[in-house]
């Protein structure tokens, strides 16, 4: 439309109607309607599937779900799950810590740790900390380069559980070093100035001021991964440690009912799982004091 | 700090003056500061005695808030000193010696000064209680249970004794701004420094804050204010500093300073803001 059109005619001024009793009519949705049939028919058919296939063999699942040699793989997991996040994150915390000191030899030395640890694959750590006798038949506690006071055989202090732990837990920290000092980061620094103002103890201004903070944009990446480890942990059956996935596969290995038994793992993984995400609501919920959203 | 261009004060005095009109509770004595290549303060003399009001004014950039922050060691100086109450901040002389004070000590230091900063810095996941318990706590090892009943009645002085449980993100920022001062004073320093603490609150609620300081410059608390209200300063300095580029260019009364300024850069300033 021009700008220099003449102006629209002037109409008679009507009388205004009121709308205000008028019937509303919503408008439709037609596509949206045949996107939910469409939808509702698989999910039927999948849900029929999984009740009358018999291939599923729920009775052998039913049979193993709670049976004792799964219930005791299920509690190997979830101490490689407990083990590996705590060292992991207590590792990982230094590691932040680390490259974000002043000193650059720290700095260099946690950088080329993440660097390392994030570059090689779990599985070739877990089998290089397996096969650790190998390569150091006994550790020595003493002086460094010097004389030694104790000294232990190595397959014996490594243990293929306590080999699983150090793998898991050398690995998260790598992961947890970034994710802590992101969340450090993500306080803002007047925050340290004010506590240092205020002459608060350095080690109080970080466990009081700075890590509750820092939690916030902490926890949403750590929950990702201590469930990305709990289910890491069946990486751990090449090393013959009877956690979950390796008992399922040595049960089906004998009896050759590969499918309800992969069902029953999954089951237990999806089940801990959910677990965990609710635990992660309320830990959110607790860091979340003071803050309005 | 390289070597220091006026001798440091009789050591080991650490603040215990016996004739405190002598001393200034402030000393600073020829200050450079530099950050990279840009030199923000370019050799500051600065004297402020026991009891007295000193209010800094300047353009953005003058180097007022490094001036501030250098005084309880947030900025450490590249030349020159500073002494409040007496001791030495951030080093301690030896002989012909100076050491430079470890963290733990700086800490300590600084228990002694009280800062508030233009942004309030309220540390959002305690209660506004907790906010001010923390430090006497933490740094000066007081029981609890006294720190609590202070803190209550600080609130009460800046007039928040019902907000002691809210957190920060719920008050305005004028009240923020006031939990900040009694977190200060919960420390009870011999000096208060206040970083511009009206200059990021809504204009109707700066009154509530310059009530606050005001009260406090009438009990007799020493204190620096850097600011831009000019009618602060007129009402409560005892001593006006006007800073330009590093320097300061005025010093003097209010009525002096405010009213028949000498420098033409105080005067050019004075005319956009008054």
């Amino acid at each position: 439309m021009s700008l220099t059109s003449d102006p629209p005619l002037a109409k008679a001024p009507a009388e205004p109607e009121d709308y205000g009793a008028l019937k509303v009519v919503p408008v439709r949705h037609p596509w949206r309607w045949a996107a939910v049939v469409v939808t509702a028919v698989l999910l039927a058919q999948f849900v029929h599937g999984l009740a009358t296939n018999s291939g599923w063999e729920w009775e052998v699942f039913a049979e193993f779900f709670t049976a004792e040699v799964v219930l005791k793989a299920v509690w190997v997991t979830l101490q490689l799950t407990v083990y590996g996040t705590a060292l992991g994150f207590a590792l990982g915390i230094v590691l932040a810590f680390m490259r974000l000191s002043d000193s650059a030899f720290l700095n260099a030395v946690s950088f080329a740790y993440i660097w390392a640890f994030r570059s090689i694959p779990l599985i070739v750590q877990l089998l290089f900390w397996f096969n650790l006798a190998y390569l150091y038949k006994e550790l020595e506690f003493g002086i460094p380069f010097g004389p030694g006071f104790f000294t232990f055989d190595t397959m014996g202090l490594v243990g293929a559980m306590s080999a699983a732990v150090l793998g898991l837990a050398l690995h998260q920290a790598a992961y947890a070093a970034e994710i802590v000092r992101g969340g450090v980061l993500a306080v803002d620094s007047g925050q340290l100035e004010a506590a240092a103002a205020l002459g608060i103890p350095r080690l109080r201004q970080i466990r009081r001021i700075v890590l509750p903070q820092a939690m916030r944009s902490i926890l949403p990446n750590a929950a990702n991964e201590v469930i990305s480890l709990f289910k890491g942990t069946s990486i751990v059956s090449v090393m013959a440690i009877g956690e979950l996935f390796y008992q399922v596969q040595v049960i089906y290995g004998r009896n050759g009912r590969v499918v309800p038994l992969l069902m029953v793992a999954t089951a237990w993984y999806i089940l801990l799982t959910t677990a965990l995400s609710i635990l992660q609501h309320y830990v959110e919920r607790h860091f979340a004091k003071g803050s309005t959203r | 700090m390289s070597a220091p261009t006026t001798p440091a004060p009789a050591d080991g005095t650490n603040g215990a003056t016996t004739d405190e009109a002598a001393l200034p509770m402030v000393d600073v004595r020829s200050v450079h500061k530099s950050f990279g290549s840009l030199e923000v303060l370019k050799g500051v003399d600065l004297q402020v005695r026991v009891g007295e009001v000193t209010v800094v004014l300047g353009p953005s950039g003058s180097g007022k808030s490094t001036l501030l922050r250098t005084i309880n060691h947030l900025e450490k100086v590249d030349q020159g000193w500073i002494s409040v109450d007496g001791s030495l901040i951030g080093y301690r002389r030896s002989g012909d010696k100076l050491y430079e004070l470890r963290e733990r000590e700086i800490l300590r230091q600084r228990t002694r000064i009280g800062f508030v900063f233009q942004n309030f810095n309220l540390f959002p996941h305690l209660t506004v209680l907790e906010n001010i318990v923390e430090a006497p706590v933490s740094a000066l090892r007081r029981p609890r249970k006294d720190v609590t009943a202070a803190a209550r009645r600080l609130l009460d002085r800046v007039g928040l004794a019902e907000k002691a449980d809210a957190y920060p993100k719920q008050l305005s920022g004028g009240q923020q701004q006031r939990v900040a001062i009694a977190r200060a004073l919960a420390l009870e320093p011999r000096l208060l420094l206040f970083d511009e603490p009206t200059s990021a609150l809504d204009p109707e609620l700066v009154g509530e804050v310059l009530d606050v300081i005001k009260d406090l410059a009438h009990q007799g608390t020493t204190m620096i204010v850097v600011t831009h209200e000019i009618g602060f300063a007129r009402e409560v300095a005892d001593t006006v500093v006007f800073m330009d580029d590093g320097r300061i260019v005025e010093q003097g009364a209010p009525g002096d300073a405010l009213d028949t300024p000498r420098h033409e850069r105080t005067r050019a300033f004075l005319s956009k803001v008054l």
